[in-house]
């Protein structure tokens, strides 16, 4: 009954500051919209440099969004002096397509619009699938592809983080926290009561963000919906007792900002954006400590290779344990001001 | 008079600093009790602990015969601190059903003591504010409301007029008075002005954590031979140097 009053509360004081709300669930969406432009910066047609092809296969294409470029003759050169996106060499039935592969995404959308084109135009007799071959890197680069599921388990974790903190420690600095501890109610209570109010708030967060990054930003996209948000849902809530920890040890707004490089910054880099096979062993051991290192594998696996939460589950159960232990040294940690 | 608040050798150290030194106390019930300091004497550290909120180095605090500190009995014990401690994005109205719906009180009741503590303080037409919009003086009260809302039998006090013009001040004495006398409750009032010294029952003189002199206004100025509290506060000074 106490933690609803307190909820409560927690909600309409949220609630009331626009700010925070707007910081809360829009930031993200900017900040995840312009990381797509940066990594997706080639929205024209792509450029394709066809040898050998029909006028059907070139109208498909053509049908498709692509900018064909007849060639007699053609190679890499041609590819790079051009300026093309990818060239498609087509002999006796044979395709052979060479991308460009400067930017992972438009390689990836064209070899799938190439495909398409080539399978209907060919009808029954067509090639199962096309020979590719890359310029720069391989078919396994796509950038935003493997960065998009990582920057959405780490917003999610960063506005909640921060949030959370600050809201707790508004009200250790204001006096109100010493004033509840002076009402008969429970150090676990307000622990609660904190966990759900924000969480609440947390969780419209995870779906918006969710829910943008998939339908607006067309992120890739193998697995299921609620299994990203399971995920996301564990990392807000180990962001959230972590935030409400951390604001223990700050004493002032600015404080807490001063925990974003010490805490949230590293967390990127051991999230998965820099692969971490080729590091140290020793740097390897340091991402086992970090919440999103789990959160990103788990979410990676899930839009990006399809799988399900059975096959996350050590991820987050990773998590779980990450909460459990933040949340126990929450009450812990009220026992300064209250021993009861 | 039964004890309703008795503090045993209390002490409190913070690092190296001995804030409270061996400090006995006897409250009795339906007593208005000042404790009367400087800042920085201790005053403030005393209270919260006799409330719970802080923990002693030594010794100990028993509130109507339980120790502190104990959940039940913070439902006995309406606690105003020095600061106000008010959420200033939610209204009056919401500030002071938020604190009095964390103790056990029944929804009528809870709505009776709500527009009563808001009537006693002079805001029941300012409560749709939101605090932020509030002046000093109206915090202050607010937060006396919030104090007494639950009804509880002993209420904690720390500066409570500090920053409240005269007329209201009067007003709030009156008030404290009229609690004490119609409802018999126990009341500690932390100040460092003498003249509202002068209207306790019985005052302690904090200085330096420790206690100086303790009793009824007319003991304290007989003893010291002071024709006013100042003077006391003083002659007493001098004397434990």
């Amino acid at each position: 009954m106490r933690v609803l009053v307190l909820i409560k509360r927690i909600m309409l004081q949220l609630l009331r500051d626009k700010r925070t709300m707007a910081l809360l669930f829009f930031a993200p969406l900017i900040v995840l919209t312009l990381m797509y432009f940066f990594f997706n910066g080639d929205n024209d047609n792509p450029q394709l440099g066809v040898v050998g092809g029909n006028e059907q296969l070139v109208a498909a294409l053509e049908n498709a969004s692509i900018d064909v470029v007849s060639y007699d003759e053609a190679d890499d050169q041609t590819i790079i002096a051009d300026e093309l996106d990818g060239l498609l060499e087509i002999s006796e039935g044979d395709f052979q397509i060479t991308l460009e592969n400067n930017d992972p995404s438009t390689s990836r959308a064209l070899l799938m619009q190439v495909t398409q084109a080539a399978s209907m135009q060919a009808g029954a007799g067509a090639p199962a699938s096309i020979d590719a071959e890359y310029i720069y890197g391989d078919a396994e680069t796509e950038f935003f592809d493997v960065l998009g599921p990582i920057l959405v388990g780490f917003f999610v974790f960063f506005f909640v983080f921060l949030i959370s903190g600050i809201g707790l420690l508004k009200e250790r600095v204001s006096g109100t926290l010493e004033r509840l501890l002076a009402t008969p109610i429970r150090r676990w209570e307000i622990v609660l009561a904190y966990l759900t109010g924000f969480g609440i708030f947390a969780i419209i967060q995870t779906i918006i963000v969710v829910f943008y990054s998939i339908q607006v930003l067309d992120m890739v996209m193998v697995g299921q919906v609620w299994h990203v948000i399971v995920v996301n849902l564990m990392l807000a809530l180990v962001a959230l007792s972590l935030g409400i920890l951390l604001s223990t040890f700050a004493s002032s707004e600015f404080q807490m900002v001063q925990f974003i490089p010490i805490v949230v910054v590293p967390q990127i880099f051991f999230a998965g954006i820099i692969p971490l096979e080729g590091m140290a062993d020793w740097l390897q051991n340091v991402s086992r400590i970090m919440p999103l290192y789990y959160a990103a594998d788990a979410l990676k696996a899930i839009m990006y290779r399809g799988e399900g939460l059975a096959d996350v589950s050590g991820n987050l159960l990773a998590l779980a344990a990450f909460a459990a232990v933040f949340i126990f040294l929450n009450i812990i940690a009220l026992k300064r001001s209250r021993k009861l | 008079m039964d004890s309703s608040i008795s503090i045993n050798k209390l002490s409190k150290v913070y690092g190296k600093t001995s804030v409270l030194r061996e400090v006995d106390l006897q409250v009795a019930g339906g007593e208005v009790f000042g404790l009367i300091g400087p800042s920085g004497s201790g005053k403030t550290t005393l209270v919260k602990m006799i409330v719970g909120i802080d923990s002693p180095s030594g010794g100990t605090v028993d509130v109507l015969g339980k120790r502190v500190p104990n959940l039940s009995l913070l439902q006995d014990i309406g606690y105003m601190a020095q600061s106000d401690a008010l959420y200033p994005e939610l209204t009056g109205r919401e500030n002071l059903s938020f604190f009095a719906s964390l103790y056990k009180m029944k929804k009528t009741v809870l709505k009776e003591r709500i527009a009563y503590a808001a009537d006693l303080v002079q805001l029941t037409n300012e409560l749709g504010k939101k605090v932020s919009a509030y002046s000093g003086g109206m915090k202050r009260r607010l937060s006396l409301a919030i104090a007494l809302v639950h009804d509880p039998q002993i209420l904690i006090l720390d500066e409570p007029t500090v920053g409240i013009d005269p007329e209201l001040r009067l007003s709030i004495w009156r008030e404290l008075m009229l609690l004490k006398r119609e409802q018999g409750k126990t009341i500690i009032v932390t100040t460092h002005v003498m003249d509202e010294a002068e209207k306790c029952d019985r005052i302690a003189m904090v200085r330096e954590g420790g206690i100086l002199a303790a009793g009824t206004p007319e003991e304290l100025k007989l003893a010291y031979g002071a024709a006013d509290l100042e003077g006391v506060f003083l002659q007493a000074g001098r004397n434990a140097r």
